[in-house]
């Protein structure tokens, strides 16, 4: 393996990190909150520090750069970013314990937005915009950022990075360049932030508030900066987060194809019609189910639909506690954990896509027991669907299944309730946030032992990485010579 | 007129027969040096031995001086290359090239235009179009029209228990109750062109002249039922299956296509989503009934081999399906396959040629020349439609003062949009659309020739 060459890249990527860090501390001048600013001052010449030794180190490596190269170093500079996110947390003292913190970057990272911090107020505002920050910056990946500034250097090693760290089935480029196709997610990832930011600071909201809460919606992550989450704000906040959370919840290729007035094959695209056949019907079920709870019914359809859109595109934002909603309604948002978002979006979960072809697989296999000689080909937007394909996403589910129960079994020797383990595990894995009874909206991950939490932090990197490049860190024959 | 033919396959051989038997002056183009020999001791051709898209063979077989040139190699690619090149070296020439790709097919208007062709014929396609047809109007064996559709020509066998059998011509429009004309029959592999005290037996294959909105009450008084197809068994998963299917499904019709390869089984299911495609032997009566065969309403055989394709037909009719339309690749002796029960008998060469010559005739632009040529009859008996023109002789006569040739039949007279059965005092005018069928010796290039 090319271990030279991937020094080099995660000490680049650790230097993008410190210089996001920048703004932060510029806040915490502005806000007069010297600790948190020192802090960050801190970590980032601890970042330069780590940088510089990995770029002198690796200087001079060979480019060659493959698929194995890829998936370990698209996994491995998660963790570091995540090992150095944290320090501005643990420096300034406002998370004490260094796993705490670490759970909470990887959280912010991997834009799950569950958290160990039981009193979000408190918090400097410079903390809580790195909080906002990381899942703006892990929503798009930050290895995507990296390659739409450096371009590709070597040969086609990009596309490695692109499919590891990009979401779903069947990762493609845009354009010709990567290099081109990464500024393009980028481009109309920061107009659609800008458009939200636009949106809330339009409804009053204090303008701080609103970048932080523009993030937690782009990235899909769900940290907000009160306690009661979106609770507090007014109607018409609440409804314009559920839209951008859905429109972020979009496979941005979709985006680029509206930009090139390819309005037919949006229209038609499978998944995104299925993922808003998915949204609807979840609304009018939910809907009819809590009637009673609230006065009115504008005010039943805009928290149905909120959590409905939270929920499925894994931001995990919260209008109100839905862990008291009857237990139909808290059961549709548990399988819309599983479902996800679409591929491509910044959101986490099984996919749409994924669902799409694992649906299509099954009928295809019933029907060949009705007609063995039958051929059938499977088929996506018009596209036969490479058999390749669908063996990775039957292996995914399978993966994630295993994954999902080994975690479920090591946090239960926390000795919480069996709902609570297991929504834990599934808000976490699938980047969602908070679930139900003691994880629920209105409570917080602290409680769960230090074991627990790193399992989790694993857990919720193994989720926003596709599991694959986490799985290959731990299997054997990755680091064989 | 001077013709190049390039490739001497099925089509390029069939072309090169007829054409030099109607006079022209033919130069054949073949890589084969075998091939070219057999086909120029049957026929009055000229060999040339090479590839047909370089420059110098082209040279060597005369298109500087020639009028039209046929591609009908094997490779559509080699088929544009060919009429590109000789458009390049003559640009007053005419050039016609077989396409057969289906990923062709759909942009074939803008081929024609960048490869400069005058005509890009498609057999397989013609031949889906032709099943497609007949299954449309189920009942009748085969179905020319003409007038732009105004007017057809339709086949139908006389059997045991038909109402024709043993009926004189003069009778048949008391039977049908419409007018109708007999204009051909084929009776023991002879073509006839009968006259009015002709009395059709049980085995005749006859060929009913009929304006278009007469055939369904032919049809209904001849009591053959015909009931709207909904599911149809292809065999062989070649191009015309590939053409017919996908225009099937289009229609509204449930399709299920055997195929023996299994990596074409792939590709057809990729490109036909609708279509249920099976992978195994078409020849196995087993999977033929386990994809439905007893309650399907038309079976279509087109693999590759006249023989299974017989076999799998003469089953589907031992099985009472209700249509069965056989494709055959040579039909040189149809007296063979008439004995048999093989249903409609489709040849997509046969179609492909009459395209060409139908196109070749109407380049001499004479006025009074064919507007089209159909062979009828296992082409012993053409139909051939004429414009009628300020000079064509005997107009505005009646009929019963006009000496047609003996060997021809003056069968339908279109005026407007409608069209009728002429009779003793019909009589034409310039701009009618007129059909006239002949049974052969000597050919009919003008209108004129068919006044005695």
């Amino acid at each position: 393996m090319n271990y030279k060459m991937m020094g080099r890249f995660i000490g680049l990527i650790v230097m993008v990190e410190a210089v996001f860090m920048i703004p932060a501390g510029i806040i915490g001048l502005c806000y007069g909150e010297y600790t948190a600013m020192w802090s960050f001052w801190a970590a980032m010449a601890t970042c330069l520090v780590v940088a510089s030794i990995l770029l002198l180190v690796c200087k001079g490596a060979p480019s060659a750069f493959y698929a194995k190269e890829g998936l370990v170093c698209v996994g491995l500079s998660w963790i570091v970013l995540s090992l150095l996110g944290c320090l501005p947390f643990w420096f300034s003292r406002e998370i004490p314990s260094y796993i705490d913190a670490f759970f909470e970057t990887v959280s912010g990272f991997t834009t799950t937005g569950a958290s160990i911090v039981p009193e979000v107020e408190k918090l400097s505002h410079a903390i809580l915009y790195w909080r906002s920050f990381s899942h703006w910056l892990g929503g798009m990946g930050v290895l995507v950022f990296l390659l739409a500034f450096t371009g590709g250097q070597g040969k086609g090693f990009t596309m490695h990075l692109l499919r590891a760290e990009s979401p779903g089935p069947n990762v493609g480029k845009l354009v010709p360049k990567m290099r081109t196709t990464a500024t393009i997610l980028y481009v109309l990832y920061i107009a659609l932030t800008v458009a939200n930011f636009l949106f809330l600071v339009f409804g009053k909201m204090p303008v701080f508030e609103a970048v932080c809460t523009a993030f937690g919606t782009a990235g899909t992550g769900g940290f907000g900066v009160k306690n009661d989450s979106i609770g507090s704000y007014s109607p018409y906040l609440q409804n314009v987060t559920t839209v951008f959370m859905i429109l972020f919840g979009v496979n941005f290729s979709c985006y680029y194809l509206l930009l090139l007035r390819q309005f037919k094959s949006v229209l038609k695209d499978e998944e995104l019609r299925l993922y808003f056949g998915i949204i609807l019907i979840a609304i009018a079920l939910i809907v009819l189910d809590i009637r009673d709870l609230y006065g009115t019914l504008e005010e039943t359809v805009r928290h149905a639909a909120f959590q409905v859109g939270s929920i499925i595109t894994t931001t995990g934002f919260a209008t109100v506690d839905f862990d008291l909603w009857p237990s139909f309604s808290k059961t549709i948002l548990l399988c819309l954990m599983v479902v996800g978002a679409c591929a491509g979006s910044t959101g986490g979960g099984l996919k749409v896509a994924r669902l799409l072809l694992i649906f299509k697989n099954l009928r295809r296999n019933i029907r060949q027991m009705l007609n063995p000689k039958k051929v059938q080909v499977i088929r996506n937007n018009d596209t036969a669907v490479d058999e390749k394909v669908l063996t990775n996403v039957n292996a995914y589910l399978a993966a994630y299944f295993v994954i999902i129960f080994v975690i479920f079994l090591i946090i239960s020797l926390d000795g919480f309730s069996i709902g609570t383990n297991f929504s834990a595990v599934l808000c976490t894995f699938n980047n969602i946030g908070p679930g139900f009874e003691a994880v629920g909206p209105t409570c917080n991950f602290a409680a769960y032992s230090a074991l627990s939490k790193f399992v989790l932090s694993l857990g919720m990197l193994a989720g926003r990485l596709e599991i694959f490049p986490i799985l290959v860190l731990l299997s054997r024959s990755t680091w064989k010579r | 007129m001077n013709i190049v033919i390039a490739g001497s396959g099925k089509v390029g051989t069939t072309l090169a027969l007829r054409l030099s038997s109607e006079g022209y002056d033919i130069t054949l183009i073949d890589n084969n040096h075998h091939v070219l020999q057999e086909v120029c001791e049957q026929c009055d051709a000229m060999g040339v031995q090479g590839n047909c898209a370089s420059m110098p063979v082209l040279l060597q077989s005369g298109v500087q001086e020639a009028d039209l040139l046929i591609a009908a190699t094997h490779d559509d690619e080699v088929n544009l290359l060919c009429c590109t090149t000789a458009h390049g070296i003559n640009p007053k020439l005419h050039t016609i090239a077989r396409i057969r790709n289906p990923e062709y097919s759909q942009q074939i208007h803008e081929l024609k235009h960048v490869f400069a062709l005058s005509l890009a014929v498609n057999p397989e396609k013609q031949a889906a179009k032709e099943i497609e047809r007949l299954l449309r109007f189920p009942g009748f064996l085969r179905r020319e029209t003409f007038a732009k559709g105004r007017t057809a020509i339709v086949e139908l066998r006389v059997d045991e228990d038909s109402k024709l059998r043993g009926v004189s011509l003069m009778q048949l429009n008391s039977i049908v109750k419409c007018r109708v004309l007999v204009c051909a029959v084929l009776r023991g592999g002879n073509a006839l062109i009968p006259r009015g005290h002709f009395v059709l037996e049980e085995g005749d294959r006859i060929y009913v002249t009929a304006p278009t909105e007469n055939l369904s009450i032919l049809l209904k008084n001849l009591d053959i039922v015909t009931r709207r197809v909904r599911k149809v068994l292809l065999c062989g998963g070649g191009g015309v299956s590939h053409y017919l299917a996908e225009s099937l499904t289009q229609s509204g019709i449930s399709v299920s296509l055997i195929e023996r390869n299994y990596d074409r089984c792939v590709q057809l299911a990729t490109m036909l989503p609708d279509v249920s495609v099976v992978h195994g032997d078409a020849t196995d009566q087993n999977l033929l009934e386990s994809q439905g065969l007893s309650d399907c309403d038309a079976l279509v055989t087109m693999t590759g081999l006249d023989e299974l394709n017989m076999i799998i037909s003469l089953y589907g009719t031992t099985k009472a399906v209700p249509q069965v339309i056989t494709k055959l690749g040579r039909v040189e002796n149809r007296s063979i396959s008439d004995e048999l029960a093989l249903g409609s008998v489709i040849c997509p060469r046969e179609l492909c040629c009459d395209d060409i010559v139908r196109y070749v005739r109407a380049m001499e632009k004479q006025s009074g020349s064919a507007i089209s040529v159909h062979s009828i009859a296992d082409s012993q008996v053409e139909a051939i439609e004429f414009a009628v023109g300020e000079d064509t002789l005997h107009c505005n006569e009646t009929l019963k003062t006009i000496k047609l040739r003996s060997d021809v039949l003056l069968t339908s007279i279109t005026r407007g949009s409608t069209s009728q059965i002429p009779n003793g005092d019909s009589s034409f005018h310039a701009g009618d659309t007129i059909v006239v069928v002949t049974n052969g010796r000597g050919k009919l290039r003008q209108l004129n020739d068919i006044f005695a």
